[in-house]
């Protein structure tokens, strides 16, 4: 039995089944709305299981489910050595986000990355402590600044409202997922000029242990190839 | 898998040696004040360290690092010249990025370590000969290098003050530092600003802001660096050869730039007192260039002994750190130079053998 994980709510779980009735699985929830079971038509061996988008990157690297939709985002964030453990089978084309680093519109003097890092060394020294960036992607932030050389700064942690953390004080600079920039410009904030961290969209994502006959019939039948890709090698690491 | 209990063995061994040298064994805490030490660490050890919450002295972390904790208990209370010793566990996240590595390193080991506090000027030779002595049987690759060198050199750049201390900040980030550099070779370019007229927001004050845009406008007028300056910055940075090759090189460098005799004389006295302990220098190298990848608090002299395993840490690393004695010294400050081996790495080599 294959089980499939999709997110449990909203435009992403419905796009999903529009993704999949595309290439005749039909999806659907069975019985109410509350309930988180689902129902599978035009593919033998598939089950559903209805999952907070947010588990389902676990979901998948421990093995309780085969397959997952889920971000890009979300799965290099909250997997450490992600790609030793899933495949990625498919972009789906929906769910864009961009994680971007942003700063309040007021700072005129801060255009990209090189004016950050400069400013980031003048706040220390004025102000005696790092200057502040508000996010929930700690890993991929602090991944991407340290491969940038960006120093002089600290994480803190913000799981809601990050783009509010600015005006509170709370954060010098934000780094989250946006799609439109909307929500930035409502608070004041710009994105800096730079390629962003990370470009994320909804993605069809198999465990590797899970790969075999039954899975690539499944793949086949959806008009996807198996990806030929054997886990990655170590890395040297310090 | 090399058992803890090993490993704990081999740290026993080298801590009798360190205590043979004279050191005196000390044991700090492992639950450390996070907030004003963490701080002193550059971004590699500080992204690492494991934070926790204490609700009555608020943020703590798990000990990543012995020489922090080691040089607040000299400052403390300890008189000069002073040797210490120590043996126990660090606790640094390893976090691999995109690929799960077949054989992660460990989170927690052990560290065995020296630190020397003295004005003697043979101290570095003192520290890197104890270490040479006790790693010998291993057939380690020595390397050495000297902060000093090159924060001299950018110092005695003919630049303004604002540009010198930029490029001395970011010497442990090379892209950025040379980016830096490039610019400063070039003419500078007036910047145009957008127009003001957002509503502020933030800590960070106007004030702040106008006062680095003047600044930015300032540096456009300043004359670029001469190409030749960065040609000599060049040939120091990429300077890498067995000890006693790299001394005339060194010394024709000193001729260029001025600024680093002081440095040079200091490497070959080094060097000298090196040898004077029966240390064959054809089989260390000097690299200039060694700081910019080890800890950010070292500021003199450094040295590594590296085994010739893939991916694999330093075995030992060290170095001289009198600016951190000056940032938790209040005002007082003491030469110290140091270093920590790793006991699990002699383990595992040893049990190779």
């Amino acid at each position: 039995m294959i089980r499939l994980g999709v997110p449990s709510k909203g435009r992403l779980m419905e796009q999903t089944f529009d993704w999949f009735a595309e290439r005749g699985v039909r999806l659907s929830r069975s019985g109410s709305d509350r309930e988180y079971a689902g129902r599978v038509e035009g593919a033998q061996g598939v089950a559903l299981v209805l999952l907070s988008a947010g588990e389902i990157p676990r979901e998948l690297a421990a093995g309780r489910i085969e397959l997952g939709v889920t971000g890009t985002d979300l799965v290099r964030e909250k997997l450490a050595g992600w790609s030793s453990d899933l495949v990625e089978l498919a972009p789906m084309g929906f769910g864009h986000a961009d994680l971007i680093l942003a700063v309040p519109d007021c700072w005129r003097d801060c255009v990209d990355l090189d004016d950050f890092a400069a400013i980031a060394r003048d706040f220390r020294s004025e102000h005696g402590f790092r200057l502040r960036i508000a996010t929930k992607y700690h890993r991929l932030v602090r991944a991407w600044l340290s491969a940038q050389e960006v120093a002089d700064y600290q994480l803190v942690d913000s799981q809601g409202a990050t783009e509010g953390t600015v005006a509170n004080q709370t954060a010098e600079a934000i780094a989250d997922i946006t799609s439109s920039g909307e929500t930035l410009r409502a608070n004041n904030l710009r994105i800096l000029d730079e390629p962003p961290i990370l470009r994320s969209q909804a993605t069809l994502f198999a465990n590797r242990g899970a790969v075999g006959p039954a899975l690539e019939r499944f793949a086949a039948q959806l008009g996807l190839e198996m990806p030929d890709t054997p886990a990655p090698q170590e890395a040297a690491q310090g | 898998m090399i058992p803890k209990r090993d490993k704990e063995a081999v740290g026993q061994r080298l801590l009798a040696r360190f205590r043979q040298a004279g050191a005196e064994e000390i044991a700090p805490d492992i639950l450390l004040p996070a907030e004003s030490l963490l701080d002193l660490y550059g971004e590699d050890i500080r992204a690492r360290a494991y934070v926790t919450q204490d609700p009555i002295r608020g943020e703590m972390m798990l000990r990543p690092d012995f020489t922090v904790p080691v040089v607040q208990a000299h400052m403390a209370s300890g008189a000069e010249p002073a040797r210490y010793c120590y043996l126990g566990e660090v606790f640094r996240k390893q976090d691999s990025g995109d690929i799960r590595p077949r054989n992660p390193r460990d989170r927690e080991y052990l560290q065995c370590g020296f630190e020397l506090f003295s004005r003697d000027p043979a101290a570095d030779a003192e520290v890197f000969a104890l270490f040479y002595d006790a790693l010998q049987p291993l057939g380690l690759r020595a390397e050495m290098g000297d902060m000093g060198l090159l924060l001299d050199a950018v110092s005695g750049l003919p630049l303004t003050r604002a540009r010198a201390e930029a490029l001395m900040h970011h010497i442990w980030r090379p892209g950025r530092f040379s980016r830096l550099l490039e610019r400063f070779s070039k003419p500078g370019v007036t910047r145009c600003f957008a127009q003001a007229g957002q509503a502020w927001a933030g800590l960070r004050s106007e004030d702040e802001m106008i006062r680095r845009m003047a600044r930015l406008q300032g540096d456009a007028a300043v004359a670029p660096l001469a190409a030749v300056w960065t040609e000599r910055l060049d040939r120091l940075f990429d300077l890498r050869a067995p000890a006693p090759h790299a001394l005339p090189t060194l010394a024709e460098l000193a001729g260029d730039m001025p600024a680093i005799a002081p440095a040079v004389a200091r490497i070959e006295a080094r060097m000298a007192a090196i040898a004077d302990r029966g240390i064959d220098l054809d089989r260390v190298i000097f690299d200039a260039s060694h700081g910019r990848t080890t800890m950010e608090y070292y500021d003199g002299f450094t040295f590594t002994f590296q085994a010739d395993r893939n991916g694999w840490p330093p075995v030992a690393s060290g170095g001289r750190y009198d600016a951190l004695t000056r940032v938790l010294g209040k005002g007082r400050e003491i030469p110290a130079v140091g270093g920590i081996i790793r006991p699990g790495l002699v383990a595992e080599l040893e049990g190779a053998a």
